[in-house]
């Protein structure tokens, strides 16, 4: 190696190492993005929210998140410790139970999440039957009634409220928001990720070979989506038992369709590139083609097209929720409660909470989805 | 169409400079059809891209192809670097019939683009745009690969510190070069070169044209010299080929070719190429028409609704390709003419 070549080995680990960490590109249409405000404070509040719920067991949960016994330092929020251990006898510890409550707090100490009711959580203390109002809408003496020892009970205070009342079964309508919301989130991200990968695969096939395959596979693909999804949803979900990853593949036989339409046109473009016959050539392989030099071009496209599929597979998770037949009895769901809210006009709080949390998660993730496909926009991308 | 004898064979130039030398790449009777659809209640038509080619390549030395659009010439070129495969006829090397699953034959044969913008990927650098054929045919390790892209960098006259750059960062002519450099690294013995300059600036063209020759004369590569210019091609052939419609209607030594031509298109040709020689008598040939419709073909002579050379027996027979004046000709009626400015 000569000293000139030296140098420039120099001159490149400087380079390499001062480059920033997104191309010229990405930062330009990172920028994009950012200049559409409601589009980039969507994402900030979206972020927050979603991180939130992912902490869902810490703020609001039926069971301490530490606590302390005889000395013992206990973590109820992730181990079950059974109740004999604090004097009872069932195999699970019910930390809102008086008893078993006074018991810990006589010999050390608990920190409760800020709502002290999970998803399923029945509170057995509401004042005046279920669906119950929220708790601030009654006066101090309704609201302590049930408690052995009234307005003075320790139990009666600012933990146990319903700050949106709850539902028909007595659970906690906050509680179940939050968890809902996560489920929701969670349900669609998985979903858009497995559509994702089979959509853009089949579409790459599609594109690539072109021909025979493409053909067949395009009637089929209009055969397929001619069918009334829902119906079939319905159908296919009363006969198997319903839960998360049954109704996730069932739902994912339909969405990944939503993707082959763009990555097949990106790659029925791409084919012919010179680059591509100068691989062909070279003699790399189909797969390696389509994954180095096309997939590349489909991911704009592809990513574009992400947030709206999110918003679709929640929508259709909830529709299915309020109808019945979506996840199983006891789950957290946000059409459920929906459905709730109609069968209960009296008991607004019900219908008013599930609409509140699902349209602002469709609305931000809208927004995002939308300042997305601006920043991509290659129109926009150089103004 | 009659099954072609082996006495109907198409006759194949032979050289006078390379004698006994066995050739590099032989190539016989290759054809290309293809299909194309009309419509749902029309038949399909066929169009016959390439019908009936053969020459030999020689290392060392290149080949020129010319002619007009869709005269077949770039789909010569993707039969030789197996991108297509010929449905009739056959490519060996050294002997050997060509076949893409074989590394050694694929290492064998490479091809340059015509479009520098095109060929190179633009999410990649050059590094990995140079080390890709290393990476799929041989098992060097990484070291070895970035070595051996930074040595050919140098050689088509960029340097190695361009290693790390991306392709928007150089202008076409440099582009062409790292096209070149791309082909190389697998030291091919057959470069296909694909109007490898006709999208270059003229100041470029003989930079990288210059270029090329000098890479012939250091690795003995043999060159397929796809070309529409015909002023690209005498600064490079060597032998030239100049097809019409699918098949070839002269071939011969360029030189030769150039000097006296014989086929009435190719001497349209020659008259429609400028000549920087303000003096010089320009008795230019136009030719009528367009190139007919290659899935309706003119009976008798390919050429003849646009020859001006045309006798009644053009417009029935075929003529067949045959040695005449040191060159192969397919014509009934050859001209002779000086071709203006030709030295």
């Amino acid at each position: 190696m000569t000293d000139t070549d030296l140098v420039y080995e120099e001159v490149e680990k400087a380079r390499a190492a001062q480059r920033p960490f997104l191309s010229p590109l990405n930062q330009r249409r990172w920028q994009n993005f950012k200049a559409n405000r409601r589009g980039y404070w969507s994402l900030w509040i979206f972020l927050v929210l979603f991180v939130l719920s992912l902490g869902a067991e810490l703020i609001a949960n039926d069971r301490p998140i530490m606590a302390s016994y005889q000395g013992e330092l206990l973590f109820p929020v992730v181990i079950d410790y059974p109740e004999e251990k604090f004097g009872g006898f069932y195999a699970e510890t019910d930390y809102r139970d008086p008893f078993i409550a006074e018991e810990i707090e006589a010999n050390g100490w608990m920190v409760w999440p800020p709502i002290r009711y999970s998803y399923q959580t029945v509170n057995r203390e509401i004042p005046e039957g279920t669906p119950a109002k929220p708790s601030w809408l009654y006066d101090e003496e309704t609201r302590c009634k049930l408690y052995p020892n009234g307005v003075d009970d320790t139990q009666c205070r600012l933990g146990n409220w319903n700050w949106l009342g709850t539902d028909n079964q007595g659970r906690d309508v906050l509680a179940r928001s939050i968890y809902g919301f996560r489920i929701s989130v969670l349900f669609g991200l998985i979903l858009t990720l497995f559509s994702g990968v089979i959509g853009v695969g089949a579409g790459a096939v599609q594109g690539y070979y072109g021909g025979w395959i493409d053909l067949i596979f395009q009637r089929f693909i209009e055969i397929w989506t001619s069918i009334p999804v829902l119906y079939l949803l319905l159908i296919i979900a009363a006969v198997l038992p319903p839960g998360f990853w049954i109704l996730l593949g069932i739902m994912l036989l339909f969405s990944w369709v939503a993707f082959v339409g763009v990555v097949r046109a990106e790659f029925l473009r791409a084919r012919n590139f010179e680059y591509v016959n100068a691989a062909r050539a070279l003699g790399v392989s189909n797969r390696t083609i389509m994954w180095r030099h096309l997939l590349p071009n489909a991911m704009v496209a592809t990513l574009t097209f992400l947030p709206f599929i999110l918003n679709g597979s929640i929508t259709t998770l909830t529709s299915l929720d309020f109808l019945g037949f979506g996840l199983p009895p006891g789950s957290p769901s946000l059409g459920e409660m929906l459905a709730q809210g109609k069968q209960y006009p009296g008991s607004p709080w019900l219908g008013l909470s599930g609409f509140a949390v699902i349209s602002i998660m469709l609305s931000l993730l809208i927004f995002i989805g939308e300042a997305t496909r601006d920043a991509f926009d290659p129109r926009r991308t150089f103004k | 169409m009659s099954m072609a004898q082996p006495s109907d064979e198409t006759p194949v130039l032979r050289t006078r400079h390379v004698g006994g030398e066995e050739p590099l790449l032989v190539a016989r009777d290759l054809k290309q059809r293809y299909e194309v659809s009309r419509g749902l209640f029309r038949e399909s038509g066929t169009v016959h891209a390439v019908d009936g080619v053969s020459f030999d390549l020689h290392a060392g030395r290149t080949l020129a192809v010319v002619g007009e659009s869709g005269c077949g010439k770039s789909t010569l070129g993707r039969m030789v670097t197996m991108i297509e495969e010929p449905v009739e006829g056959t490519i060996t090397i050294d002997g050997k019939p060509l076949d893409r699953s074989s590394a050694e034959m694929r290492k064998a044969v490479q091809i340059v683009f015509q479009n520098p913008y095109g060929s190179l990927n633009p999410r990649q650098k050059i590094g990995a745009i140079l080390e890709e054929p290393l990476k799929i045919n041989t098992d060097e390790d990484a070291a070895s690969r970035r070595d051996k892209a930074k040595a050919m960098l140098e050689r088509v006259g960029l340097r190695a510190e361009h290693y790390q750059r991306f392709p928007h960062m150089f202008s076409g002519g440099q582009r062409q070069r790292i096209a070149i450099a791309r082909a190389l690294m697998l030291n091919p013995k057959v470069l296909v070169l694909d109007e490898p300059v006709s999208a270059l600036d003229v100041s470029i063209q003989a930079q990288v044209l210059n270029i090329l020759m000098d890479l012939q004369d250091e690795f003995g590569l043999a060159y397929l010299f796809i070309s529409h210019d015909l002023s690209v091609v005498r600064h490079i052939a060597d032998e030239i080929m100049v097809m019409y419609l699918g098949k070839p209607v002269e071939v011969g030594e360029a030189e030769t070719v150039f000097n006296r031509p014989r086929h009435p298109y190719t001497a349209a040709l020659l008259s429609a190429t400028p000549v920087a020689d303000p003096f010089a008598e320009k008795n230019r040939i136009r030719l009528e028409g367009e190139l007919p419709s290659p899935l309706n073909p003119p009976e008798g002579c390919n050429f003849n609704p646009r020859c001006f050379n045309v006798m009644d027996r053009c417009r029935k027979e075929e003529p067949p390709l045959e040695t005449m004046d040191e060159r192969l000709c397919a014509c009934f009626n050859p001209v002779d003419v000086k071709v203006v400015g030709t030295a």
